[in-house]
């Protein structure tokens, strides 16, 4: 059984994410640091909350998270937890994890905000998350912000929300969805069983 | 291809079952909250709502608990709601489960509660319910409207629907987006229960005034009224519940006949 790690930075709904792990046959602890990251193959960053609060919950394991990244741990930030992965965001003053290099802006407001609902994935690259996944499915979004790659190579696909919205991104064993899996019905099973093939390896 | 409308069935929940009032009074049992949810996610609802109608201090561990299950048998959204006062309710119910939170008599009362949420869960776990009555004593500094050639104004109520408040429903909505709230879940009182089709007219109004998600309820009988809903207002989502609690419809049918009528749904 493979064992993983959600970050907890106490502002919401984990329930769930812990739910669809163990649902596909994870076991998973929560944690509120990495100090005992080496007792896991993989590690989660939740969807939910508010960028500044949630990067301040991360600040003393800021080293130990980019050690995890590059010893190749593999990692799934989801929603807030994909946008904490680079350097900015228009959400919060406080800079990010700055894994990856670009920006999270706020989608144009011209369309409603929060971009709340289900939408569909336009598939742009062959992904390890998105294997079996077929394009044109059904996943549950609820966010304000978008990301903004510097290497828009990382983005394997996108939604349509009257603009283009990164919804995958991958890079080596760095994962991320803008989108909710763990919200997402069957589909979003499908991925997250495809990041725990990962974490077995 | 772009956002879908979501079908949102309502469960109000009282002492740990589901039932439905009609105009808020009147209740009749309708079933298991748990085996409702799992069913209506499995049939293909968008997203659940449901709202503890009890509310009592007692009735607090009773929704946690529920939460939970409910968190652990399906895998799309829900928001929990009913007498949500404080940021410790709210978190209570997020942590037990919930993607969002809807808060109506607490808004009103201290809406401050919407910032201080939002601060710390993101916005898109706010949702403001708004329960909302036409007046036809018309007062000063009201968005005043016509039906059927006689004036009213839109006016939210409180404590299930029992106190009205004053407050102008337009700007209600308006203060609740500027105040941080993710999406509103606007409640007609006076269509509520009918089973005649949703307040077209409010539901118009408040989707102009705001730019964040609302959804639609009250007065839903058949699924022509949810096509109705949104072949003519701008509104994101629909709720329901007594056409899928008596199996007059299910879930899948209504969003079949929505695709077939031009409306874009997850199918």
């Amino acid at each position: 059984m493979v064992k993983v790690a959600i970050f907890d930075y106490g502002a919401g709904n984990i329930f769930s994410l812990k739910s669809s792990l163990e649902k596909n046959e994870a076991e998973v602890d929560i944690i509120t640091d990495l100090k005992k990251i080496k007792n896991y193959s993989g590690l989660l960053l939740p969807g939910v909350g508010n960028f500044d609060p949630a990067i301040k919950s991360l600040d003393t394991s800021k080293i130990a998270f980019h050690d995890l990244v590059k010893n190749q741990v593999p990692v799934l930030g989801i929603c807030l937890g994909m946008e904490m992965f680079f350097e900015r965001s228009e959400e919060g003053k406080l800079g990010g994890l700055g894994i990856l290099d670009g920006e999270v802006i706020l989608l144009p407001n011209k369309f409603k905000i929060p971009h709340m609902g289900w939408n569909d994935l336009q598939i742009k690259q062959s992904s390890v998350l998105l294997e079996g996944v077929k394009e044109g499915s059904w996943v549950y979004f609820v966010h304000s912000y978008r990301v903004k790659p510097k290497n828009d190579g990382i983005i394997k696909a996108d939604s349509d929300y009257g603009i283009s919205v990164p919804a995958v991104i991958e890079n080596q064993t760095l994962f991320g969805t803008q989108f909710h899996p763990e919200k997402s019905g069957k589909v979003g099973s499908i991925m997250i069983k495809n990041f725990l093939r990962v974490c077995k390896k | 291809m772009t956002l879908t409308k979501r079908v949102i069935p309502c469960l109000d929940v009282d002492n740990g079952r589901v039932v439905k009032g009609m105009h808020f009074k009147s209740i009749k049992d309708a079933g298991d909250p748990v085996l409702l949810a799992e069913k209506y996610s499995q049939e293909g609802a968008d997203e659940l709502v449901f709202l503890d109608i009890t509310a009592s201090e007692q009735q607090r561990e009773t929704i946690k608990s529920l939460v939970q299950k409910v968190a652990q048998v399906i895998d799309i959204p829900f928001t929990v709601g009913g007498g949500v006062k404080t940021l410790q309710d709210a978190r209570d119910i997020l942590l037990s489960g919930a993607d969002k939170v809807a808060i109506n008599t607490g808004a009103v009362k201290n809406p401050e509660i919407i910032t201080k949420l939002m601060g710390i869960f993101g916005k898109q776990c706010v949702v403001i319910a708004m329960d909302v009555r036409r007046n036809y004593e018309l007062k000063e500094d009201r968005h005043i409207f016509t039906s059927d050639s006689k004036k009213f104004w839109f006016e939210v109520y409180i404590y299930g629907g029992k106190t009205p408040t004053n407050l102008d429903a337009i700007e209600w909505a308006k203060e609740v987006e500027r105040r941080g709230a993710g999406e509103i879940l606007l409640t007609s009182i006076d269509m509520d229960g009918t089973k005649e089709g949703y307040d077209i007219q409010l539901i118009k109004e408040i989707v102009n005034a705001v730019n964040i998600p609302v959804v639609a309820s009250g007065g839903c009988g058949k699924p022509k009224h949810m096509l109705d809903v949104f072949l003519q207002t701008n509104v994101d989502a629909a709720l329901a519940a007594s056409i899928f609690h008596y199996k007059t419809h299910s879930v899948d049918r209504v969003k079949e006949y929505l695709k077939e009528n031009g409306v874009p749904v997850r199918l």
